[in-house]
Parts: structure tokens; sequence; C-alpha cells
């Protein structure tokens, strides 16, 4: 009963955050920057920080995850981190060798005030970047923002870094993924082999946390977007980004930069988000949709279908990034469920925008918060003053779970307690059904645990 | 990439090698890829198994949220300690200050919960910005009448094992703040976390021998036992890295004995009674814990011989957060027919190494502060076949193919005693004999 302390009388809550609903910006950035091949991220800090991130990535994909530490000292917070940084860039590249050092920084370096920019080019000036070695770098401190403005940040810095304009146009078309699994974005580069376009999704993590066992430790897994593939951005026809909170700021940039307009969409987490970028896709890439994605869509639309009369009424609570509880929130609206309660640890307006303009009709009684205070301790509370048939987010979400009795499926970051999120997508179509089996599942499984002799039913 | 790095050389040596003494407690060099955590880190761990105190973390949102109930420290009453509250700073603070943030959420919690104290985390940030923390828990503490405890923590100022001597010393402020009367046979027992519940196994045997258990810190602490722990005869102290500076503390403060343990293993567990049994100087004691290990030796092993059989000739890799632990896992291993390898450790000592050292075979590597590339390339050279580690080894043990148990704070089985032995020749073979690593080769 770790949470016998939460009552359901809520009190306003002046400065405090308990059982906070996200992290900081850092682990985003790592996250991102693990999505360039060949990159290791750098913390450009004390080495708790870069611990704990490694930590909290590791315990969610259950993948080794690499990234190095400025090692700040006491000395380090009084005169500033530039030895440390530039002592760092010549270690890394002699002992680890990457293709790239992707920097961000922490609250620490933040307000000491270090220099990233500066330092990094006197890092580049002094030689200390061997030929055809990169570094690029982005501001994370987060007493601004949560993971997600981490995320954002170190994408848009793949843009700023790398981008380029040449003389042709190139027939491709790029997509920023907001954050996302491994296995969300190898869906969204099937979708877009199917249907026969060349895209450039950054950053990418399939194929580096989710590598198979092989027998050796590939510092460098296979996967993620190369740098020839980021300067080439540049040189597309289109950008769609997916998730306005993760991928907005780079969309904007490129086009600034490389003048290449851009579409910003919703992750593509149920039928009608999908439907979206399929259609923006084809609009972008002007080709028809083949037959293959329709008919991935009209199995989805089958299955919820043949069960629908489950899903009626339900009422649910979810939590998580805005970038995943907005379409998801859709998503649930068209299965005819009732997302009663929404908590996002991450600020910004266009949070509350987005579920206003889902739930106000469908909804009205459904309340939703993001940013300070928007906790899972205020879920809890929400709860408790009236329950709810299911729970969908991170697996912070199962002290409330098991203390209310209530199924949870597990969806966002960070899940520490179960596999295959990195496996099985939630994007796309299929990822649509893979969320209709998970949230039946659930929610079959209790009523089946629960319910009174007489309403067992078989066939269902 | 197999360039160790460069200014590592001292921190590695090979046992048998005389001409070389191992150098740590040494910063990690920037631009590694350290496994090592922080000051502040240190101290939570240490400080938050007291469960009916209130922990506040003065800091951004970050360092309060991934140190939320990452360790399984279970209590038998409150549960306090298992929520995560954090002033999660702002720009705002970070300019003007935080410390009417910090003063609103404490008075805040205080009144909500009504903890037996405080405790409050400094992070790198607040060491930066400057707050007066200290200043803020006077305030605090004069208007709720509470004890409330600054922790100054910045990460920055060391290592994980620098924040276990912070914790140490804010301990020490409360202890001798009561005088309750206890018997005069009578233990605190520091140093032990109450991970999966092993604190209670040890408590039974205690009690089983005819010792009173006065305080235990920090697992399944309380503020009130902590105030009156100087009045218990003996100080039992395992896990010399991280509760060796309070004990030292008690001593010279009170003139308290204490005794250094380890309940790991069942020499080392044996060993800790028969100690604490000698201490006391009763020939009943003395009985009743030849008695007990009697017992327990002939229930269990049968069962370790036969886990040894199995076993036998296997080879592990050792790396743990305190060098002190290191050793105990060497031997348990042996008594389980597994050699050691490699050892390693973030935070070590020299006596430590020097002991482990002494106990290796031949050509064991002993490591400290190092790095996934190192360890991947000791393993492969050493052939091991079991990796024990903590979060960030596990995944690269299994990508090498090799079985892992994980031998820090995030178990679910209890590795201490001889219940724990049992558990870890399970969980050892367990995962060395998985038929999983057939389909790897
Ligand atoms: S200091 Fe900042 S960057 Fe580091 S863990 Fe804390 S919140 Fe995250
Ligand atoms: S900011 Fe400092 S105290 Fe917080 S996690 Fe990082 S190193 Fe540790």
């Amino acid at each position: 009963m770790l949470l016998r302390h939460t009552n359901d009388t809520i009190i306003e809550r002046e400065a405090l955050t308990i059982n906070p609903a996200k992290t900081c910006q850092p682990v985003g950035a790592m996250y991102a920057a693990l999505g360039i091949h060949g990159c290791l991220p750098h913390s450009h800090g004390s080495q708790g920080c870069c611990s704990y991130h490694r930590s909290a990535l590791t315990r969610h994909y259950k993948e080794p995850v690499m990234a190095a530490t400025s090692s700040f000292t006491e000395g380090t917070s009084v005169f500033g981190g530039q030895a440390n940084l530039l002592q760092a860039v010549e270690t890394i590249f002699t002992v680890y060798n990457p293709d790239i050092i992707a920097v961000h920084t922490t609250c620490l370096s933040e307000t000491i005030g270090d220099d990233v920019n500066q330092i990094l080019q006197k890092a580049r000036d002094d030689n200390y970047v061997p030929e055809g070695k990169f570094l690029i770098h982005c501001n994370t401190p987060s007493y601004v923002g949560s993971h997600v403005t981490g995320y954002a940040n170190m994408v848009t810095a793949m843009v700023k870094y790398f981008s380029g304009k040449s003389v042709t146009k190139k027939n491709q078309v790029n997509i920023i993924a907001g954050w996302c699994e491994p296995s969300d974005m190898r869906e969204i580069k099937n979708i877009t082999s199917i249907m026969g376009i060349k895209t450039i999704l950054f950053p990418d993590t399939s194929d580096v946390l989710d590598a198979p066992l092989t027998g050796h430790h590939e510092f460098y897994p296979k996967g993620g977007v190369t740098v020839p593939d980021l300067v080439s951005t540049g040189d597309s026809r289109y950008t769609i980004g997916l998730g306005p909170f993760c991928s907005e700021d780079a969309a904007v940039l490129l086009e600034n930069k490389c003048k290449v307009p851009f579409d910003i969409l919703n992750l593509p987490i149920g039928l009608e988000a999908t439907d979206k970028f399929v259609m923006a896709l084809s609009k972008a890439a002007r080709v028809h949709v083949p037959d293959e994605i329709t008919e991935q869509r009209g199995r989805l639309v089958d299955m919820i279908a043949d069960m629908h009369q489950y899903f009626y009424g339900k009422r649910v609570a979810i939590f998580g990034d805005p970038d995943t509880v907005i379409p998801l929130t859709e998503f649930l609206l068209s299965l005819d469920m009732k997302p009663v309660y929404i908590v996002s640890g991450t600020p910004g307006n266009k949070f509350g925008t987005a579920m206003s303009a889902l739930l106000s009709e469908k909804v009205p009684e459904a309340k939703f918060k993001n940013g300070e205070r928007a906790d899972m301790f205020l879920l809890h509370q929400w709860i408790k003053q009236e329950p709810v048939d299911l729970i969908i987010g991170n697996s912070y979400g199962k002290y409330i779970a098991r203390d209310e009795n209530i199924p949870l499926i597990r969806v966002g970051f960070p899940i520490l307690d179960r596999v295959g999120h990195s496996h099985f997508p939630i994007t796309g179509y299929v990822g649509g059904m893979n969320l209709v089996v998970k949230m039946l599942n659930a929610i079959l499984d209790k009523e089946d645990r629960e319910c009174r002799e007489e309403k067992v039913e078989l066939t269902m | 990439m197999d360039n160790f790095l460069t200014g590592r050389e001292k921190q590695i040596v090979r046992s048998g090698d005389t001409s070389q003494k191992i150098q740590c407690a040494k910063p990690s060099l920037a631009g590694s890829v350290s496994q090592r955590a922080c000051v502040f880190c240190g101290s939570r761990v240490v400080l938050y198994p007291i469960s009916d105190a209130l922990h506040v973390i003065h800091g951004p949102i970050g360092c309060a949220a991934y140190t939320w109930d990452i360790r399984g420290a279970l209590s038998s009453g409150p549960e306090l300690h298992r929520n995560s509250f954090s002033t999660d700073l702002h720009e705002k603070e970070v300019v003007f200050g935080g410390e009417t943030k910090l003063y609103e959420s404490l008075s805040e919690l205080i009144d909500r919960y009504k903890p037996k104290a405080a405790f409050v985390y400094s992070t790198c940030l607040v060491g930066v910005i400057g707050d007066d923390m200290e200043a803020v828990c006077r305030r605090v503490s004069k208007e709720k009448q509470l004890t409330i405890i600054p922790v100054q923590s910045p990460g920055y100022s060391g290592t994980k094992k620098d924040g276990y001597k912070v914790a140490c010393e804010a301990l020490a402020t409360l202890v001798g703040t009561s005088d309750r009367e206890i018997p005069k046979i009578s233990i605190n027992i520091l140093g032990d976390f109450n991970i999966a519940g092993e604190l209670w196994l040890l408590q039974e045997y205690y009690r089983k021998m005819g010792i009173y258990i006065n305080a235990t810190i920090t697992g399944d602490g309380r503020v009130d036992d902590i105030r009156n722990a100087h009045k218990a005869g003996l100080n039992v102290v395992q896990c010399s890295g991280s509760m060796m500076y309070l004990a030292k503390i008690m001593k010279e403060k009170y003139g308290q004995p204490f005794m250094k343990v380890s309940y790991f293993g069942v020499e080392d567990m044996s060993d800790a009674l028969y100690g604490v049994a000698k201490f006391f100087k009763e020939k009943e004691l003395m009985e009743n814990a030849s008695l007990l290990i009697k017992e327990e030796f002939a229930r269990i092993m049968p069962v370790i011989r036969m886990y040894k059989e199995k076993l036998q000739g296997k080879k592990a890799a050792i790396y743990v957060g305190g060098s002190f632990k290191a050793i105990s896992l060497i031997k348990a291993l042996r008594l389980i027919g597994v050699q050691t390898v490699v050892v390693g450790s973030q935070t070590g000592t020299p006596e430590d190494y020097a002991l482990i050292q002494e106990l290796c075979d031949e050509g064991t590597i002993i490591v400290d502060d190092s790095n996934p590339i190192e360890l991947s390339q000791f393993v492969k050279e050493k052939k091991a076949d079991i990796f024990i580690g903590g979060v960030k080894e596990r995944p690269i043990a299994y990508k090498l193919g090799l079985g892992f148990c994980d031998h820090n704070h995030e178990r679910k089985e209890g590795l201490a005693g001889y219940e724990g032995m049992l558990n870890f020749a399970k969980e050892i073979y367990a995962t060395a004999m998985s038929p999983v690593w057939q389909f790897t080769r």
C-alpha cells in the first residue's frame, strides 16, 4: 500500500510535486541522440545525472545504454566546465571512437553558465575532433520543460547541425519522429516502405535499442539515422513532424534553413491519427495509398466492430507525454470509451487546447491537467473521487492500479516492469490492433476473474 | 576500440602481481562512460529507508524522479519514504533562489503527513544557486516543532561514497536525542537496508540468540529508535562502505563499541553471529548461536552441495558498488563452486582491494571505477559465465551471452543470511544454466 497516504480531498498545492509524472530534459536528449547512427551521447555535468539517465533508459529498454559524462567536481562548479568538456571530447574520440558526440547540458552546467556552443567551437578549432567526426549539442536545463523538451531540443540540434541544401531537390520525405518506441519507429518505416516512399526518419532508435542477442556487445548498434541522411533532409520535398511537442521546433527550423515545407501531425496512434498520417504521406510523396495499407486499416476497423460493445462507456485514466496522450485520447473516443482523467507532467498550452477540442463535447465531465503539479498524486485523487475501468500509462501507474484494483496497460516512458514495448508498436493500424487487444485483455481478464458466477461467458 | 582509458592503468591490477597497488577513490576521468553515481544518490539510498520520516529533495525534478522508490527497502509500518517529494525547481528559482519554494513545500508536507522528522536533500543545483537550506530548515523546524535535518549532498561534491558519509553525519545529529532505557544485551543493526526483507531475517537470528534489537539503521528504520541508538550495547555494522562512519562517530561520542560484519554467505553470516555472541561474553548467547548455526547448516548444506556439484568450474565476474561487498561475494561463490575471475567496484577502498588480491586466484583482474568497454573485454578475456552487478551491467552481460545476478538494490530476493545463501545459489544456478545461452552461439 504505497499510496495509502493519498485521499480524495483535493487541496490546492502551492509548491509541491508529489510522485512526478515526468522526468528531466537530458534523458530525452540522450534517447534522441541514440537515434543517430554511431553517436555517443554526452552529459555535460556531474556524473550522477548521467548515471541516472542511463539507468532510466536501460531499465526501460533492457538494453545497454552508453553515454559519457563530464564528471564535474566541486572545482568545476566554481571554475566552469570548459576544461572538463575539452578533456571529455579528447577521451571519447580516442577511447570510444564514435562518429558523433551529442552533448547535452544538465541543470548544473546551465546554472554555472557554461557556453557549450563556444566550448565545442574551441574543441573544433583546436583539433580535438578527428576528420569526418562531429560534435553537436543542445541545451537541456531541466528546470524548464521535461524529458519531452529535451528530446525536442536534441532533434532540433540534428537539423541545426546537419540539414543542408544542395542544388537538387530529392524525391524524399522527412519524417521527424516524436518520442516513441523503437517498435513504433520501425512500424512508421514499414508504412512508408509499403507505400513505396523514400523517407528519412529521424531520430530512429530501431535496431539501436532493440538489438538482437548475438554474443557480442555492439557499442554502436547498426541502427540510427546516418549523417549523410541527416544532411540530405534539407533537399527533401516535404517534412512530416509526428507529435507537435517533439517535432515542431525541428520542422520549423528545417523550413527556415532549407525551405522544406512541413506539416505537423499527431503521432499515428489509433485509427484517425494513422489515417491522417497516411493521407499526409500520400500527398507529400504524391503516391496513391496502396491496397495493403487499406487492408490493414480494414482489419483494425473489423476488430473494433467485433468488440465494440466491450468498449462502450468504459472510463479511462491516461497519463504520460502529450504527444502520446493526445492521439491516444482521440483513439479512445473513436472506440466509444470515456477518457475521463488525463494528466501530463510536460508543460505547454498545446496540451489543453488539444484536449478541449477532443473532449469538450464528447466527454464534458473529463478532467485534464498538464505541467506543474499535474502528477500521479492528483490523478490518484481524481480516481478516488470516481473510479475508472482502465488506466493507461507507464509503470508508475501500477501502484494506483493495485490500490484501486483497476487494470493498467503500460504505454509510455518509463516501463520498468514489462517487456514488449520495444517490439510491438502502438503506431499505425497494426499498432492500433495491438492497443485494442491490450485494452480488451486487461478489461476482460478482470471481468472474467471477478464477475458473478452467472455472468461468466465463454464466448465473447 | 581496444584502447584502455589512458590514465586508468593504475586502477586495474591483476592478483598475484605484487608490484602494483591499486589506485582508487579517484574522480572519474571526464569523458568516460563511468558506471558511478553521485553524492546525492549515496545519501538518498542510505537515508530513505527511514520510513516514518519525510524525505524532500530540494532540486530540479529529475534528481527526485530517478530515486523514486528504486530501492526495494521494505517497511513493516509506515511507508511515507516510498513517496517522492521534490521542490521541482524551475527557472524562476534558479534566478531568484529556491528558499521560498522549499519553505512552502516543507510546511505543506509536514502539515499533511505529520512525519516524525524530515530530511531535506540538496542537489547540485542548490549547491550552485546558493540557497541557505540550513536556515530554511531551522525556520520550519521552529515553526512546526519538528526535527528537520538538512543533508548537504550536491552531486558534484564527490562520489556515492561521499554521500554515505553525508548521510551518516545527518544520522549522527539524530542519535542521542532520546533516553529510553533498554536491555543491556542489545544491538543496533547498521548498514542493512531491508532489501527484500533481509533485515527481518537477521532480526530473527539475533532474537533467537536472545539479543534485544534497538535501532535498525536504516532498513525498516524509525526516527524514535534512531534517536535512542546510542543506548545499545553494540553497533553491528555491515557493508563497511556506507555505515562505518556513523559507527565511528558513535564510538567517539558515546564510547559505543562497534563490530564489522557481513551477512552474505554462510561463513560470514556465522562469523557475525559468533562474533556478536562473543562480544557480550554470555555463555547462553554462545550456545544459542551455535545451535542456530548448526540447525541452519543442516538445513541448507545438502542443497548447497547439490548446486556446487552442478556449478563446479563456472567462472564469475563481479562489479558492484562497494568493494567490501565484493569480498563476501567471492567467498559465497567459492562455496558453490564458482571461481571469481574479475572483481571490480565503483568505489572501493585500498584495504578491501588488498584483501581481494589476497583472496583471489592468480590472474584475477581487479579494477576500480570501470566502464563498459573494459568490463566487456575483461569478461571475454577471462571467459566468465556469470556477471554479478547492477542495473547498467545487466543488459551488457546478456548481450555477451552471460548469466547475470543483480546484487544491487533492485532485487526482490533476499541474499543475506542462510536463507539468502540458498536464494543466491538458486539464482546463480538458474542464470548460469539457463538453456537460453545455448541459442546465442
Ligand atoms: S540535475 Fe537536472 S539534469 Fe541532473 S538529474 Fe537532476 S534534474 Fe536531471
Ligand atoms: S544534479 Fe547532482 S545531485 Fe542531481 S543527480 Fe545530478 S549529480 Fe546527482
